[in-house]
């Protein structure tokens, strides 16, 4: 089985590939978005190279969701995500940092979940059935 | 007016590969600015023939229900400059194929030299959204596109 350090050295080479930055900019605690400068387009991208570079299926919607909440008044309150919608984040994206997000859940900032160690997270648990 | 930048179809297999030839005459209207005196084929155009290719392999695939549009161009690589009076050779292999969209691998020849080689992804339009905006009809693959393929079949069969 590869090493957390094996994957998440291959998901950098990958995100260096389809975002065309440099390997130095790429961290574990970098966000796709507002770190590496992903576009929406981008997140399909990075889908095809992962299923390629590893031999895993991503179904859709799994690693990146296209919308979580959809409006749900449940879920978001005054452009703050509710005690709900945290759940609701923790089941659907049980490789993100959550407990981080929580600290200070404004709906803006939800691009941050998506870093290279939650995706590394992802293709580990995919990889192993398990993550660190 | 359709803009379309490949003549016809040489090979198609469905959900694989393809290959579409270009002739650059030099009576088409780009040749007269680009360049007076050096009619050189714009590298945006070549890659627009190749994304015609591999466009048109991908729509295939679901019978053109989908709304394939080009979405970002991973990389791209010019060898040489292709002048009026080439026939360029485009030859597409799909990469992947998703609900979402689709990646395709291309390379441009004219003879047996390699002028360009690049690798394009697709989107499919997602359908509700584009319903709203564009209404009920595949402005993608409407009509010349397409026929462009039926021609194919009909000169090979």
């Amino acid at each position: 089985m590869p090493t957390h350090a094996e994957i998440y050295q291959k998901v950098a080479e990958t995100l260096c590939e389809s975002l065309n930055v440099d390997p130095e900019e790429v961290r574990p605690e970098a966000t796709l978005q507002g770190d590496l400068g992903a576009e929406s387009i981008d997140f399909l991208d990075i889908v095809f190279r992962l299923e390629r570079n590893f031999g895993i299926k991503i179904p859709r919607g799994e690693l990146f969701p296209e919308s979580i909440f959809q409006g749900d008044p449940k879920f978001v309150q005054d452009g703050r995500v509710t005690e709900a919608g945290i759940q609701e984040l923790r089941n659907r994206l049980p490789f993100a940092d959550v407990d981080k997000f929580a600290k200070d859940p404004q709906l803006s900032k939800i691009g941050d979940l998506f870093t290279v160690e939650m995706v590394t997270r992802y293709v580990e648990t995919k990889l192993n059935g398990t993550h660190k | 007016m359709r803009w379309m930048w490949i003549d016809r179809f040489l090979e198609f297999t469905s959900r694989k590969s393809a290959k579409a030839v270009k002739n650059l005459s030099r009576a088409e209207d780009v040749f007269r600015d680009h360049f007076p005196g050096w009619p050189v084929m714009p590298a945006s155009l070549i890659l627009e023939g190749l994304a015609q290719t591999g466009g048109i392999l991908v729509g295939e695939a679901n019978d053109f229900r989908e709304k394939v549009v080009l979405a970002k161009i991973n990389k791209a690589r010019f060898h040489r400059e292709a002048l009026a009076g080439e026939q360029l050779t485009y030859s597409v292999e799909l990469l992947d194929l998703r609900p979402e969209g689709a990646t395709i691998s291309g390379m441009v020849h004219s003879g047996n030299d390699l002028v360009a080689e690049a690798e394009i992804m697709f989107a499919h339009l997602d359908q509700s959204r584009s319903q709203q905006v564009f209404g009920e009809q595949n402005f993608v693959f409407s009509g010349d596109l397409r026929k462009l393929l039926g021609l194919a079949k009909l000169l090979k069969s």
